[in-house]
């Protein structure tokens, strides 16, 4: 009775997913291999255009920019969010899930509003600014907004409480008895942290650093609100392609790569965190 | 851990908490800022808020976000419960269903939103509120799965077979054994689905179609950040942050340590 049932519970969900998500998906991965239109349109005779057109190092710059914004701002993020986590998993038991429950309550507010929060601060009437005058800093500010700056600050913003999240699972899973014995046996503690605490917390830092990135790379959002018009990022190319250039098998090309780098981090962080979980079994 | 310095703890977490909430305080605080402006504080009030609620644009896409959220959370959470149970009866755990489930809550919403654009275009469908909805209940019912997933991992299967070997038909088991241990699980994580939708910008915007008859609220608030810094935004902001806060506080109320992630 066990193994015949579960297929009609299943198949509304999975029938769903398959239409709305599967299908148009493997679309997508069709039409990065037509021609644009003359007049936006799609031609269907097949080519590889578009894939090349990635390539091209105008595109291929967007990329590697949006990369290392991605990277900078999971790096920030990662560090951040560990310390905030051990600072957490250090406190008294009793206080902790309390912590953490506030750690992340920011994450499951609107996005866009988190997001203008940081409008709001830097603009060049902002708070930040005057509060820089305030302080006696005369003449002329640089711009915080619409920087570089600003868009990595916004993506380490949004994405932190998931850092903290999953860095704290490993570290309050630690054993204690651990840390003692590397200390009893003459280590230090800077020395017990990077050769006894880290080592054991790999999943965690590899999982908000991958979650970070990926949700960054692709993200259209923050880079369209304190990145300003100027500030490209493949998320905004591919809104572009989609809403203004209309050049939507190009589009669908740059997705493509997109999902690519989204499926290797993952396998990647799996690798990692298996290989960190295997021998120790922590 | 114990042994780690208390005043380095605890300036760490002052310093997380603070870069966390400050900003957003900053916006609550000017939502009741009498002159609106962010560098002058002239006296509480709450005019911004009458304001919100006399904009018929406000109203119509606040309209419009209820009617999606409540949509998809009610599909989300038939079709996410169901595939959590079966996807838990089952003895065989199959890669490629895990990937298939776990998809919607990764794949980047730019992808997925820009994937169902083609979609309905190229099939003519007509995109509007009804298209949302679709697209919304795609991450939901993945959401929603996960959840109840996560409290089926403590299920003691033995009392559903008990119920079967004293003769009751298979949806009776899951109306009168399955279900009331679930669900405070299934509303937590509807609550969920619900703050999702809420909060959802990216796939909505791309399948609300032409025109502003489908404007949900966060399509609004983009719209208005986009035109420039206004009293009546941080009135909204503090407004769709109250209704996450609210909904996600009574989630993790309902389901302890169930959020997905945890």
């Amino acid at each position: 009775m066990r193994d015949r049932r579960p297929l009609y519970l299943m198949t509304p969900a999975l029938g769903w997913l398959t239409a709305f998500m599967v299908v148009p998906c493997l679309l997508i991965l069709g039409l990065a291999f037509f021609r644009r239109g003359l007049y936006g349109g799609i031609e269907y005779t097949l080519t590889w255009e578009n894939i090349r057109l990635v390539f091209d190092p105008l595109y291929a710059g967007i990329f590697l920019k949006s990369a290392w914004i991605a990277g900078l701002s999971a790096l920030i993020a990662v560090v951040l969010g560990y310390a905030a986590a051990y600072a957490i998993a250090a406190m008294p038991r009793r206080h902790q899930p309390l912590l953490l429950f506030f750690a992340v309550l920011p994450f499951w507010s609107n996005y866009l509003v988190r997001t203008y929060a940081w409008i709001v601060l830097l603009n060049r009437e902002g708070l930040i600014v005057h509060l820089a005058r305030l302080l006696g800093f005369e003449g002329e500010l640089p711009s915080m907004l619409y920087t570089e700056t600003a868009v990595v600050v916004g993506l380490v913003y949004n994405y932190l409480p998931f850092v903290i999240l999953a860095c704290y699972a490993p570290l309050s899973r630690l054993n204690p008895e651990v840390s003692e014995a590397s200390r009893d046996l003459g280590a230090g503690g800077w020395t017990t942290f990077r050769r006894v605490v880290l080592p054991m917390t790999v999943p965690g830092i590899a999982t908000g650093f991958t979650f970070v990135f990926v949700l960054s790379i692709g993200n259209f959002v923050t880079p369209a609100l304190l990145g300003g018009g100027q500030f490209q990022m493949i998320g905004n190319l591919v809104y572009a392609q989609f809403l203004t250039a209309n050049d939507w098998p190009f589009g669908a090309a740059l997705s493509i790569f997109l999902i690519a780098i989204m499926m290797g981090l993952l396998t990647l962080q799996t690798f990692a965190s298996e290989k960190a979980s295997g021998g120790r079994n922590a | 851990m114990r042994n780690a310095p208390l005043p380095l703890m605890l300036a760490i977490l002052a310093a997380v908490f603070a870069f966390l909430y400050l900003p957003i305080s900053v916006l609550v605080a000017l939502s009741f800022n009498d002159g609106g402006l962010p560098t002058a504080w002239t006296g509480f009030s709450t005019r911004w808020y009458a304001e919100l609620f006399s904009n018929a644009d406000i109203i119509g896409a606040a309209l419009n976000t209820l009617i999606v959220a409540v949509v998809s959370t009610i599909l989300a959470t038939l079709f996410g419960t169901l595939l959590a149970v079966g996807v838990e009866i089952r003895r065989r755990k199959g890669r490629f269903l895990e990937t298939i489930i776990f998809a919607p809550m990764i794949i980047p919403d730019i992808v997925l939103a820009i994937a169902l654009l083609s979609f309905f275009s190229l099939l003519g469908v007509t995109m509007g509120l009804h298209t949302i909805i679709l697209a919304h209940v795609v991450f939901n019912l993945a959401f929603v799965c996960s959840v109840v997933r996560a409290r089926l991992k403590t299920f003691d299967w033995s009392i559903v077979e008990a119920s079967t070997d004293l003769g009751a038909p298979t949806l009776t088991t899951l109306r009168r054994v399955i279900l009331p241990v679930l669900s405070p699980a299934i509303v937590a994580g509807a609550l969920l689905a619900f703050t999702l939708s809420v909060d959802e910008f990216v796939i909505a915007f791309f399948t609300a179609g032409a025109g502003r008859a489908s404007t949900t609220l966060p399509m609004q608030i983009f719209a208005m950040i986009r035109f420039g810094v206004t009293p009546e935004i941080n009135a909204l902001a503090t407004i769709v942050m109250g209704i996450s806060v609210l909904a996600l506080t009574l989630s993790q109320r309902l389901n302890r340590g169930g959020l997905p992630g945890q």
